[in-house]
């Protein structure tokens, strides 16, 4: 019963975050089109809302091209492992407490790992293979070049993310996601707490998700397109839903960590019965991550990229050290209060 | 000192808070969210055509004046025209300005809206028109014979006039 149960779970959860990520894409096209005065795609059905179909049917049927200096084996397995990385870390964010259906007590998370931060750390730097060895495999010294920004790029901010973390395990004493959550009751959300953390943070998940400001390795006007230039069809779709699931991810990280998670404070003082406050709790989580997806949209459409020393300069000499005095800070002061 | 010599001196433009790039994204973000709400500048093509000023120089077309091409095949159009896209075949009419082109071909795919046809014309009987949506399935079909060049002299008056203003 208890993988039946998990089973359904898993499939519901890929529908809809397939979904979202197919209907993101969308949605960015639209919102960049607003904030440049244009009206973006609106042809396909009802105010353009089949685009995402159409998009994905014209990626399967072109035609799937391998450079013919291209090392075969791994031009094939690089975009299998950023997708791969991007929906399974996804599986360890509680996305409500707990709901009663038919009788069963459903948990609102697919896996309770008991080190839920770890393994998103874990997973998020595997991510960057599948990049890397996009670059290295296509065998174009533009892919290359994608390849090795991202790794040096996800290298320097990891440290800084990891570093902002340890502010949120510090003040919950726990890894686990759910706990995490429910630390965060009312408003006592991390994000108050841990405002400096939470800055270094959400930078950080700009430079891992190769979001705007820091999406050097796909920095149109220096390499054509980066690690997936000499990628076609559904391949190049894969890196792209990749690409835009890892933000749903990051934004969905952001929200447990700092924003309260499925937390919607004093929902139990309102006095709503239990299946209706699961109903809302998920539909806050939901709503939560859709307005940091939001914010990271309009920033995209709003910064101009860094440049490459300027990226590591503020990786190193300021996220870095601004995390760790974070992290001494907020150690002194739970060590005072104990 | 001389000029390649001189001290520069740079000036701190940004302050503390400026350095600081947080509160100045904030700034950016509201001026990006603005833009969202402003009228937009897309036109919706093929439902809201673009009707150009008489000054656009379009396709190619010979005046209908009563039923007939002004044209009295003189040449001068095909002559000029610096891409040879213009063939015109002269023959005699019993009308006063007798003579009239039996064949009068223009290949579009040829032609590159310079306008010195349009120039050269003694009669005024070949000027552009507004006309811009030019498309074809084959090149057979881009060689606009005499049926595809008649314009009524009602739909170009708008050139005819911007003509005899500035020319």
């Amino acid at each position: 019963m208890d993988i039946l149960i998990s089973l359904i779970k898993i499939i519901v959860y890929l529908g809809v975050l397939l979904f979202t990520v197919s209907y993101l894409v969308l949605v960015e096209r639209r919102v960049s089109a607003f904030i440049q005065n244009r009206i973006g795609p609106n042809r396909v059905g009802y105010k353009g809302l089949l685009q995402p179909i159409a998009d994905v049917l014209k990626l399967m049927i072109k035609e799937d091209i391998v450079p013919k200096l291209a090392y075969k084996p791994l031009h094939r397995l690089a975009p299998i492992i950023s997708i791969v990385v991007a929906l399974s870390t996804f599986a360890v964010i509680p996305f409500g407490d707990k709901i009663v259906l038919f009788g069963q007590e459903i948990k609102l998370q697919i896996a309770s790992v008991n080190v839920g931060i770890l393994y998103i750390l874990a997973l998020t730097s595997i991510g960057v293979y599948g990049i890397a060895l996009a670059g290295w495999a296509s065998n174009n010294k533009y892919s290359l070049l994608g390849g090795l920004r991202s790794s040096a790029q996800i290298i320097s901010y990891e440290l800084s993310m990891g570093l902002s973390i340890i502010g949120v395990i510090l003040i919950s004493g726990t890894l686990e996601l759910d706990k995490i959550v429910e630390a965060q009751s009312g408003w006592r959300w991390f994000i108050f707490l841990q405002p400096v953390g939470f800055i270094t943070f959400f930078v950080s998940v700009f430079a891992e998700t190769n979001r705007l400001p820091f999406d050097l390795p796909e920095a149109e006007p220096e390499l054509v397109g980066g690690y997936h230039t000499e990628y076609t069809g559904l391949k190049f779709g894969l890196f792209f839903l990749a690409e835009y699931a890892n933000m749903i991810t990051a934004s969905a990280i952001v929200t447990t960590l700092y924003l309260g998670g499925w937390q919607f404070p004093y929902l139990n003082t309102f006095g709503i019965s239990d299946f209706w406050l699961s109903i809302i709790q998920i539909l806050t989580f939901i709503s939560k991550v859709l307005i940091v997806i939001m914010f990271m949209i309009v920033i995209r459409w709003t910064v101009p990229r860094f440049r490459y020393d300027q990226l590591m300069n503020l990786g190193w000499k300021w996220m870095l050290p601004l995390s760790l005095a974070n992290v001494i800070v907020t150690a002194l002061i739970i060590y005072l209060v104990e | 000192m001389n000029k390649i010599n001189r001290k520069v001196v740079r000036t701190e433009d940004l302050n503390f808070w400026q350095k600081l790039y947080i509160p100045e994204i904030l700034k950016g973000m509201k001026i990006t969210i603005r833009q969202m709400f402003l009228p937009k500048f897309t036109r919706q093509y093929p439902e809201e055509k673009w009707i150009p000023p008489p000054s656009f120089r379009g396709r190619p077309v010979l005046v209908e004046e009563n039923g007939k091409e002004r044209c009295v095949a003189c040449g001068l159009c095909s002559r000029v025209c610096p891409a040879l896209a213009i063939e015109v075949q002269a023959a005699e009419t019993e009308l006063s300005k007798e003579r009239y082109p039996v064949k009068f071909e223009i290949n579009m795919l040829r032609c590159i809206f310079c306008g010195l046809c349009e120039e050269a014309c003694p009669e005024e009987a070949i000027v552009m028109s507004k006309d811009y949506e030019l498309t074809f399935f084959s090149q057979e079909e881009a060689i606009f014979g005499k049926d595809k060049l008649l314009m009524p002299i009602d739909e170009l008056k708008d050139r005819l006039e911007f003509l005899r203003k500035y020319r």
